[in-house]
């Protein structure tokens, strides 16, 4: 008897003690983001009096205000960021499952020679310097949107989890669309990619978010500032002195007789927050998607 | 004749097949392939004008270059450092973190906590360079805001070069919390159910559960993971180390990893032949090492070995 009240005792211990380290580190997830939130609408001269605080002293919409007024250049930087992930992920999935359907078929005699041709280039490359001057000086793709899209189009880990997936599809469905009369490219697209959705949609979102947030294929070869992807622009934005100028291309006087109260690092963080509100949108929504992606890939890897 | 139009058939067949991976092979060979018999440059002096195969040989200089130039082993001992340090730290937590949910009853609680921890990793790098710049912002960055109404003064960090080494680990170790404690989560939820029951009628407690049932059951999880990421212990997150640093010249002596001292040099020197070396030197080196480990983890156990 006395034990048992001695071992409640420790178990409920441990239980508000778990509640609490996951509380704990679940809020320090957040924390920076609601900093950022509250020093985009907090005033300018407060920032510059007061400095930035988790509750904002003084608050002010005008820097969203400002961000939304000053469109021209923040929203083909969008545009640019919407159209290589809308294209990249659609074209990288084709490619990855189409290529994944090949290597599980198991009529296709050389499936792990090629599973190999893919898999070495995981564990073994050339490194970032030849890679580089191929593009550069052989492909000439610099200054080129091709250049923010193909070097995110083949992941192979995506492709071994896409095919691990279309593996648990059973053979049968296969050998029976075939003796239908189906061609192979017809089972591939209207039977085995439709089966696949569960996958698909997993990979197809983590290949989308490294799309959106890809910023390093930027700063090694966009330098036309038409062709900035929002990323790369906001990082640019963020270590201006003055944002105004860079955004709307005046000069500091003439934004001056707008705005009273110019907004220079609230804008920043309101330019941070602009750029977070895609993802922030569909987070809740695609999580789960992310969560058995990982789990997928795991059981895998 | 039977035979004859089924051997027709499959050769048909094998045709679109090579036709559906040829787009992937063409990919590989032209980005992955291609690209390796560029690694002489490592052994060239690189000029622009006569290209790649043009230039002429100069032996092993640009692999000296790296190391008598004093950076080749600072930033390769960074880099295995702070890779280090990462497997640690996230081990430790993100294991911590699962058993510690998978405890939680109440489901409310769980998935809260859960979105919020899996929120960095949403995020790109260069988000978390504005979070730097609202923390540690000199003139009025939180850090300092908070020193002040303490009454405290102010502190440059970019000053402090070795307090770098901890915020560096510090956020890297935010980003994939809630990640990896994804996988760590599934592998205590796979643990049947049965043998906690079977401990609890032993008279055993929450924490008598942790360290004989629940810890134990997680080593070969814990192993492979492991596997995977001292693969990459020569490589380092080129995007993490620029934003959180914002490239600040003063902090290299402790923020310089490979990746970014590579980039840095390609993009500011045009120094193409001791980048290359570099390069070609950490993808030897990260071959090696994964085949070691992946032959001790044979020999651990051959559940735990990558292939």
């Amino acid at each position: 008897m006395n034990r048992s009240v001695k071992k409640t005792k420790t178990d409920t211990l441990f239980a508000i003690l778990s509640r609490f380290y996951v509380l704990f580190f679940a809020l320090l997830c957040f924390l920076p983001f609601l900093l950022v939130i509250s020093g985009s609408i907090t005033k300018e001269s407060s920032i510059v009096h007061d400095g930035f605080r988790l509750i904002p002293k003084e608050v002010s919409f005008a820097a969203y205000r400002l961000a939304f007024e000053l469109p021209t250049t923040t929203l083909k930087a969008y545009g640019i960021s919407f159209l290589i992930t809308a294209i990249g992920t659609a074209a990288s999935l084709f490619l990855l499952s189409m290529t994944a359907y090949v290597l599980q078929r198991k009529d296709f005699k050389l499936r792990n020679v090629f599973a190999f041709y893919f898999y070495f280039t995981t564990v073994f490359g050339a490194g970032l310097v030849p890679w580089y001057i191929l593009i550069v000086k052989y492909l000439h793709l610099k200054d080129n949107l091709l250049v923010l899209i193909l070097p995110g189009l083949f992941n192979v880990i995506y492709m071994i989890i896409i095919r691990s997936f279309m593996n648990s599809i059973p053979y049968s469905l296969t050998e029976s669309a075939k003796i239908d009369g189906a061609g192979d490219f017809r089972i591939y697209a209207q039977l085995i990619l439709p089966l696949s959705k569960p996958a698909l949609a997993s990979m197809g979102l983590f290949v989308s978010l490294n799309y959106w947030n890809d910023f390093l294929n930027a700063l090694l070869f966009i330098e036309n500032k038409n062709y900035y992807p929002l990323q790369f622009y906001l990082y640019n934005l963020l270590r201006k002195q003055q944002v105004l100028q860079e955004m709307a291309g005046m000069s500091t006087a003439a934004i001056q007789t707008h705005v009273t109260d110019m907004p220079n690092d609230s804008l920043k963080m309101a330019m941070a927050i602009v750029t977070v509100i895609p993802v922030l949108l569909v987070y809740p929504f695609v999580q789960k998607y992310f969560v058995k992606g990982v789990m997928i890939g795991a059981v895998k890897g | 004749m039977f035979s004859m139009t089924r051997n027709r058939n499959r050769k048909k067949i094998n045709m679109t097949l090579w036709l559906m991976i040829l787009p992937g092979v063409v990919y590989f060979f032209l980005f992955s392939y291609l690209p390796m018999s560029g690694i002489v440059l490592a052994f060239k002096n690189y000029s622009y004008s006569k290209g790649i195969f043009g230039s002429p040989w100069v032996g092993f200089d640009n692999f000296k270059f790296f190391f008598l130039g004093g950076k080749g082993i600072h930033v390769l001992l960074n880099t295995i450092g702070y890779n280090f340090a990462f497997l640690v730290f996230n081990t430790v937590l993100q294991v911590g973190m699962a058993i510690f949910l998978s405890v939680i009853v109440s489901k409310w609680f769980v998935r809260v906590t859960q979105t919020m921890l899996f929120f960095p990793f949403f995020l790109s790098w260069v988000i978390v360079g504005a979070f730097m710049l609202n923390i540690f912002n000199f003139e009025h960055g939180v850090l300092n805001t908070a020193l002040q109404a303490l009454h405290m003064d102010p502190i440059d960090i970019y000053s402090k070069i070795h307090a770098w080494k901890y915020i560096i680990v510090s956020i890297q170790v935010w980003k994939w919390l809630g990640y990896g404690t994804v996988i760590y989560l599934a592998a205590v939820m796979s643990i049947e159910k049965e043998m906690y029951e079977a401990s609890e009628i032993d008279g055993a407690n929450k924490f008598q559960e942790i360290f004989y049932l629940t810890i134990p059951s997680l080593v070969p999880y814990i192993i492979t993971l492991t596997l995977v990421n001292i693969g990459n212990i020569f490589k380092g997150d080129f995007n993490m180390f620029y934003q959180i640093t914002g490239n600040n010249p003063i902090l290299y002596p402790s923020t310089d990893v490979i990746d970014t001292f590579v980039v840095r040099s390609l993009l500011q020197l045009n120094d193409f032949g001791m980048t290359t070396a570099a390069g070609f030197m950490q993808s030897v080196f990260s071959l090696v090492v994964l085949l070691l480990a992946n032959s001790a983890a044979k020999r651990l156990s051959k559940d735990s070995a990558l292939f």
